[in-house]
């Protein structure tokens, strides 16, 4: 680990301020990524911004029913706090899901959504990797690669995004806020994280710069009936291989709304909306389930040892649809 | 002068006694080797190659001399010359991974290459990971498999490397029900929580290093090799080990920190990485194992053929002897047994806690599972019906085998009787159950060592012995064993450990710990008993009576010596996802008679978690690119959680060994033993799908397809 | 006045185990190897540096952290609890007795990380918190009982080699169990 400057930031513009422009700089949240990957010397920062003292630590509810989170808000906080758990159990669930506790206390929203891969090519620097070091190429495409992706990857880079979190915040059309030395900008999730493409090592379509001041979620009744089931190698306190958040409003036996998210499938949070509209209006029975999860696989690329995530994730969104589908009956 | 008015005690063996350290342990006052202080330290980081195979063509240790703190870095072109043309304690030459930089040769992945030194962790991490080495690379092969032409018999291991008894193709051909399948094992690391540490310096003259190792008297001995100094000269401690599991001997931290303060002439501390760890603390070779079993309609076993072949390095011979148990386990009158190895470009392989038979159990163990299956008879009637006579291979009678008791107690108490044997018809809501079963047994052990007990002038006692505690209970376990042949209460006795200086004793290690140390501590406490003649004055420096077991161990009559277990295992199934969760085991042991009930079943229930570990989690994935490993740590590498542990329970039965002075026969290993193969039978039982590589991860049970039945 | 962006080290204080301890740290330096290196407090381990084991594993503000992660110069002013700052006195910590009544640990590293989760779980749980096996997360489900499967899951970030989980879920339902009576609150 190189040496490095370190201030703490008291508000939001000061902590923009402080960063400026300066692309040696990194804002620290909890930490809980950014120093692991300092300490194995993937990120080597001149300077840090502790972010983590901002007054954004606050879950509120909005007018009009939704909850604005902020981004200095622990894991921990997110998963225990009432309305969370009322209004998005799916969330609560998917936070509950991943690491443990004591990283979920540490955690924050904002650095939640900005946590790297864990693609093990990428965590070691004796390695390639298009990610980390753009053009050395991708070893895990012929070389280990059983929980990489099966959507949206490219020749470039097959990682998935880690979040457990992003995957019921990508199915709650979750917007994030940022600040930038111009003033405050907004994101809706979906459109935060970019195409993999050739140019894997940009992530998001944030400014230089900006600062994650919190996700909005706006009101979504259907999301009172919702889950997140995860598949991991152990119970606990692992990367997901496979994840999914979903919620499912039946009336008369048909599907009247329903959101559906994938988790550790892709470079991002993998908001499945193909599936969605498979369906929508459609008998909610397991017919109807399993074609909806094909429509959105019908787009999967595995690799040669990870086909298996394609059954995985049709029988998980089956699974999860008919067990929300037989809560929303009782 | 004090007068000794000891009541006689007895009964302090067999009888539950919490960790005489534990306070220290649950308050954070035990300290590790890391965790001593030392005047004036430098803390060294090791730099290990990036490489599988070549040659070290530049340190550019200039540029890294001149960065803040860094006070020397060692490397082939600067570091003391040690030897290493010596006989280890296997009695075969050493792993010359331990003998850091003495050539440009690069033999595998992480091979350490660099020492840097500095007067603070930081200092040394930073310079570690900018100095530049460059390097003649050369292609490399790490790939194991069970028809590689350059795998070879090797007699470095326990017992023959191929033990040919029959003609096995004419009893397969006469046999009515043949099993013959491939078994695979992964590579899969110790990962003892607390990392391996040294702290190395020279007090005029005298090597002493304070370190984490299973035995001080083989690093010390070791080392004094290396360095070619006299054994008196080095003293090394370590008082509380957090691990070993067969990792904690001499490596190359060790050896890099004496060379440190060699250089520098102050005290030298080095401590692995977690990701250094995977590269230079050994592990457990992957093993491809084939086993043909030939039978009788009745299940009566005419051959037995068990076949292994594992990979070590191109600079160490280590056999993992996965073919050993059925030398023990089942006879039949063709019995071919064979354990081979490929030197490929890999790190040196070494013990892993039940080395051979953890992973030979796997296999030999699912095989007589397969046969129950084609044959129709129960798992458990068919070992009864193959319990031999004698040793299968030796030919010698067995120092008791209790195993078809340690099944019939097990099975009552785990319900095996209401077992349906169709596999594929429980369910629970999404998951499907299965129950299996494995036979165990492991080695048992006693090797010669010291021991020294006082009878202080207040009335207490002390025992010094070289032993260790690397969270077996040996501290407390010595204790109690001190106290009865003292006639005293435990708490009279304080057992002193881990110092080369307390003479030669055996290691932690081979289950045979307590036992060689207890036979020490008990000859030199009766005698001292019988010294101390009732109502006699102690002299202020106390009375002090040494043994030596060499004599008596030596005398010990030939015989299969071993432990013996049954292990239980229910298991949980989701077809849909690929989850398996195991959700109870028993484990009945007949493993000699037991010194500290609570210290022992905890030991039991820990190797049967790493069962669960083993059978489900573990796996190290080598990169076949670059050679090197595929998520070095203990995210990438799993190892069981709490969530992952059920109900587990162990137990055993009265075993007590007569031929040892305390009826000890060891009980760190064999929990492991059979564990992986009760879990992955209870997975066919659940789903009517064999699963013969481990670990059973969730893709290989979707790619498995779905339940038969 | 924010210090020099050029300072790689700063003085801070630090607040542990209710002590203040005036320090200058490098910024590399972490929570964990300012208590071990610096003030000499080594009950809190080190087992693998990256969050992976929670060996290291503290309170920090009454909450559970693991201190490999934690920048020591971003602690100052935050009351960290060692496992040195449990017991009071001769009088040992309930979930530390529990641990050397019940054989909770083997070789005892991962331990004080072990009893300092524990103590955080047992908190945790009692002010409503759910966990990953909690059936319904609702608030209107009320509190789950801490049962050996919750006390599993809440317990995972720690882990421990020798496998002494199955005595280490007893000795945190045990000392859970004795807070509960103490408080006239229900563990199970």
């Amino acid at each position: 680990m190189r040496e490095f400057a370190y201030q703490r930031a008291h508000d939001t513009a000061g902590a923009v301020a402080l960063l400026g422009a300066d692309p040696q700089a990194r804002f620290l949240g909890g930490g809980t990524n950014l120093v692991d990957l300092m300490k194995t010397g993937v990120e080597r920062p001149a300077r840090l911004v502790d972010v983590r003292a901002l007054p954004l630590d606050r879950i509120e509810p909005t007018r009009d029913g939704g909850l604005r989170i902020g981004a200095t808000v622990t894991n921990g906080d997110l998963a225990a706090h009432p309305e969370v758990r009322r209004r998005y159990p799916a969330l609560a669930q998917a936070v509950l899901a991943g690491a443990s506790g004591q990283l979920r206390n540490m955690a924050t929203v904002g650095g939640n959504l900005l946590q790297r891969t864990r693609c093990g090519y990428f965590t070691d620097v004796t390695q390639p990797c298009n990610k980390r070091v753009p053009g050395s190429g991708c070893p895990a495409i012929e070389g280990e690669h059983h929980n990489h992706a099966i959507l949206g990857a490219s020749g470039h880079c097959v990682a998935v995004h880690p979040s457990d979190m992003g995957v019921a915040l990508a199915a709650f059309d979750a917007v994030v806020t940022y600040e930038t030395a111009d003033g405050p900008g907004e994101l809706p999730l979906a459109d935060l994280y970019l195409p993999v493409g050739d140019t894997p090592h940009l992530e998001t379509a944030l400014p230089a710069g900006a600062l994650i001041t919190g996700v909005t979620l706006p009101p979504a009744p259907v999301a009172a009936v919702s889950r997140y089931r995860k598949v991991r190698e152990r119970a606990s306190y692992a990367f997901a291989i496979g994840s999914v958040a979903a919620a499912l409003d039946v009336r008369d036996g048909t599907v009247h709304d329903v959101r559906l998210a994938l988790g550790a499938v892709a470079s991002r949070p993998w908001r499945a909306r193909a599936a969605e509209r498979a369906l929508r209006g459609a008998p909610a029975d397991a017919g109807t389930f399993a074609a909806a999860a094909d429509a959105e696989l019908a787009a999967a690329e595995p690799l040669p040892h990870n086909g298996y995530k394609v059954t995985l994730m049709r029988n998980l969104v089956v699974a999860v649809l008919t067990e929300l589908a037989e809560e929303a009956a009782r | 002068m004090t007068t000794l008015a000891t009541p006689a005690v007895k009964g302090s063996v067999g009888t539950a006694h919490t960790r005489v350290e534990g306070r220290d342990k649950v308050t954070g006052a035990a300290r590790y080797a890391g965790e001593i202080p030392f005047a004036d330290l430098a803390h060294g980081w090791l730099v290990l190659s990036t490489v599988a195979r070549g040659r070290i063509r530049s340190v550019a240790d200039a540029d890294v001399l001149a960065m803040p703190g860094v006070l020397a870095v060692l490397h082939h072109g600067y570091a003391p010359r040690v030897s290493t043309d010596y006989t280890g304690i296997l009695g075969g030459p050493p792993d010359p991974t331990a003998a850091v930089f003495q050539d440009d040769r690069v033999p595998h992945h992480g091979w350490p290459v660099a020492l840097v030194v500095a007067e603070t962790p930081e200092q040394a991490r930073e310079a570690a990971e900018a100095l530049v080495v460059t390097y003649a690379r050369e292609p490399h092969d790490t790939e194991l498999s069970g028809d590689r032409p350059d795998a070879y018999a090797v007699e470095s291991g326990p017992g023959p490397a191929v033990a040919e008894k029959g003609d096995l193709e004419a009893e397969l051909a006469a046999s009515a029900i043949v099993v013959d399948a491939e078994y695979t094992t992964p590579e899969e690391h110790h990962n003892p929580m607390e990392p391996h540490a040294a702290t190395a310096r020279w007090d005029g003259g005298r090597l002493e290093v304070v370190d984490s190792n299973q035995g001080t008297g083989w690093v010390a001995a070791e080392l004094a090799q290396m360095f070619s100094l006299d054994p008196s000269a080095v003293r090394v401690r370590s008082e509380h080990v957090g691990g070993g599991f067969g990792s904690k001997g001499l490596r190359a931290h060790q050896v890099a920190a004496v060379m440190a303060a060699t250089v520098l002439q102050r005290p030298v501390r080095v401590v692995l990485t977690r990701r250094q760890m995977f590269s230079l603390a050994g592990h457990r070779s992957p093993t491809v194992q084939r086993v043909r079993l030939g039978a009788d309609p009745d299940g009566r076993l005419r051959a037995l053929e068990h076949r292994s072949v594992n990979r070590t390095s191109t600079v160490y011979e280590f056999v993992e002897s996965a073919a050993g148990p059925a030398r023990v386990m089942y006879d039949a009158a063709a019995h071919h047994t064979a354990n081979r190895v490929v030197r490929l470009d890999a790190p040196s392989p070494t013990w892993m806690r039940a080395p051979g038979e953890a992973p030979g159990s796997f296999a030999l163990e699912s095989a007589l599972d397969e046969l129950a299956e084609k044959t129709g008879v129960d798992p458990i009637e068919l070992r009864v019906r193959n319990e031999p006579e004698r040793g299968p291979v030796s030919g010698l009678p067995f120092g008791g085998r209790n195993l078809i008791a340690c099944f019939r107690e097990g099975a009552r108490r785990f319900g095996w009787a209401e077992r349906d044997p169709r596999p594929g018809v429980r369910r629970d809501g999404r998951w499907l159950l299965g129950t299996g079963t494995a036979a165990a047994s492991f080695p048992a052990l006693a090797l010669p060592s010291t021991a020294a007990v006082t009878a202080e002038a207040d009335g207490t006692f002390t025992v010094r012995i070289n032993a260790a505690d690397i969270g077996t209970g040996a501290r407390t376990a010595l204790t109690l064993i001190a106290a009865d042949a003292l006639h005293t209460a435990p708490d009279r006795v304080r057992v002193r450990i881990g110092d080369s200086d307390f003479g030669q004793a055996w290691i932690a290690g081979g289950s045979g710990g307590t036992r060689s140390w207890g036979w020490a501590v008990t000859a030199a406490a009766e005698e001292l008993r019988q010294r101390l003649a009732p109502g006699a004055g102690i002299p202020p420096e106390g009375i002090t009576v040494r043994s030596d077991t060499t004599e008596a161990v030596g005398a010990l009559a030939q015989k299969e010596r071993h432990s013996f277990g049954a292990q239980f295992a229910e298991v949980a199934v989701d077809t849909a996802t690929g989850e398996v969760r195991v959700r109870r085991m028993l484990g009945i042991f007949a493993a000699g008679r037991i010194v500290n009930p609570l210290t022992a079943r905890n030991q039991f229930v820990g190797g049967m978690v790493w069962g669960i570990s083993m059978a489900l989690h573990e796996e190290a994935v080598r990169d076949r690119a670059s050679g090197g490993h595929y998520g070095a740590d203990l995210a990438g590498y799993h190892v069981a959680t709490h969530a992952d542990v059920p109900r587990v329970e162990a137990d055993w039965i009265d075993d007590t060994d007569p031929d040892d002075p305390v009826g000890i026969k060891g009980i760190g290993e064999i929990g492991v033993v059979g564990a992986a193969a009760a879990v992955a039978n209870a997975v066919w039982h659940a789903t009517g799908v064999r699963h013969r590589s481990l670990p059973i991860r969730p893709d290989r049970v979707l790619q498995a397809g779905a339940p038969r039945a | 006045m924010a210090p020099a962006p050029t300072s790689t080290s700063s003085a801070v204080t630090l607040h542990v185990n209710g002590e203040k301890y005036p320090l200058s740290v490098d910024h590399r330096t972490t929570l964990l190897d300012a208590l071990r290196e610096r003030l000499d407090l080594t009950g809190t381990k080190k087992g693998c540096d990256q969050g992976q084991c929670g060996a290291c594993t503290v309170l920090i503000d009454g909450r559970r952290a693991v201190a490999c992660l934690q920048l020591a110069v971003a602690a100052e002013g935050r009351e960290i609890t060692t496992v040195e700052g449990l017991a009071e006195g001769e009088r040992l910590h309930p979930v530390q007795q529990a641990f050397l009544d019940l054989d909770g640990y083997q070789c005892g590293y991962c331990t004080p990380g072990q009893i300092c989760s524990a103590v955080a779980v047992i908190e945790e749980h009692a002010a409503g918190w759910p966990s990953a096996v909690t059936g319904d997360v609702r608030p209107e489900a009320g509190v789950p009982p801490l049962t050996a499967e919750e006390i599993r899951e809440r317990m995972s970030g720690n882990l421990c080699r020798c496998g002494a989980y199955v005595n280490i879920v007893e000795a945190v339902a045990r000392a859970a169990g004795a807070r509960a009576a103490r408080t006239g609150g229900s563990a199970a």
